[in-house]
């Protein structure tokens, strides 16, 4: 009687697993950057010429959230950011990623051309769903969204004092996920 | 009246594929090393897809950037150091063999071996239940009878 359980036991296990495997999110994939330096880079900001770099935020708890006026998941989640921005005091930075899309009319312009039609739409984007950003930063070729990792827009990053990457999130913020998990870590890292 | 349309088509469509051919790089030999690394390498955004076959265009920023690193003379492991350092583990259709992944690698073999296991000693239990039992002088006579008819 007792060998009869013994396969239910193995059936039950893979079912386990089968089930576990099911509902995790495929896109869902541990960055190799958590605990890692945040790459550097030197960027024109959406504002002005004037450049921004991480290490400007040296010694402070700061946000990184990666957007674009063509994502719709921006759309999504960027109320819940500007809710965020306006009841803590913690810096996010903005990363446009490639705003002008290979598609666009304007990809075959000059890049002062690119980076002047990307800013003007940022920027009426940014009048329209409001602005959380402390400065956004203008990644027209992509190229330090690859240092960071990115592969679907949004996505958002929490940099601490050292300015060591803590936390990557792949899609829209939610206030959940801001409650449950960000404001938690950013509070041990010293900072509401 | 209809030739000339479907003519005119024809070379309608003859112009949209010249438009949609993604241009070679003028380097045959960078572009037949690409083709080599990204076809190891999986495309992030449809993750059933390599980095060679995706016309994703993640996939065509990073195949930008892997031409730049063969252009700098830099080595296969050297690339595929550079993705995994950003992307993880994932981007490798062939993941390295390291602790982590020893599961993933010798799991399937474990598997295989415990299953080998288990129906040895099954088979030899069964056989060891099944004991054969001389006939008896009765049962020989029903067999004969048996055969008979």
């Amino acid at each position: 009687m007792k060998k009869v359980f013994i396969p239910l036991a193995f059936f039950f296990c893979l079912i386990i697993f089968l089930a576990i495997g099911l509902n995790r999110d495929p896109r869902e994939i541990p960055s190799p950057l958590i605990g890692k330096p945040a790459p550097a880079f030197n960027l024109v900001t959406l504002e002005s010429d004037k450049t921004f770099s991480p290490e400007q935020l040296l010694g402070k708890v700061w946000m990184f959230n990666v957007w674009a006026t063509w994502c719709v998941a921006c759309r999504e989640e960027h109320p819940v950011l500007v809710a965020f921005a306006e009841k803590n005091q913690v810096p996010i930075v903005g990363l446009s990623y490639k705003e002008i899309q290979p598609q666009d009319p304007a990809a075959k312009q000059s890049d002062a051309i690119k980076l002047q039609v990307a800013r003007e739409r940022s920027a009426v984007w940014l009048q329209r769903h409001g602005n959380p950003y402390t400065t956004s930063v203008m990644d027209l070729d992509g190229r330090v969204g690859i240092q960071y990792g990115v592969y679907g827009v949004p996505e958002t990053y929490v940099i601490d004092q050292q300015g060591v990457i803590r936390f990557k999130h792949v899609g829209a913020v939610t206030p959940q996920l801001l409650a449950e998990k960000i404001l938690p870590l950013m509070q041990g890292l010293g900072k509401s | 009246m209809k030739c000339i349309i479907v003519f005119l088509m024809g070379i309608c469509i003859g112009l949209a594929n010249a438009g949609e051919a993604s241009p070679m790089a003028e380097d045959p030999v960078v572009e037949a090393r690409l083709v080599h690394i990204s076809q190891e390498l999986r495309c992030m955004v449809c993750q059933n897809e390599s980095l060679s076959s995706s016309r994703a265009e993640l996939a065509d920023d990073l195949r930008r950037e892997v031409r730049d690193l063969i252009r700098a003379n830099k080595s296969d492991q050297e690339i595929k150091d550079f993705l995994v350092s950003r992307y993880g583990d994932f981007v490798l259709y062939r993941p390295e063999v390291k602790p982590l992944t020893w599961v993933l690698w010798f799991g399937p073999f474990v598997v295989l071996l415990m299953a080998a296991i288990f129906l040895l000693a099954y088979l030899r239990q069964r056989r060891l239940a099944v004991h054969p039992q001389a006939l008896s002088d009765a049962d020989r006579a029903r067999v004969e009878q048996l055969l008979k008819d």
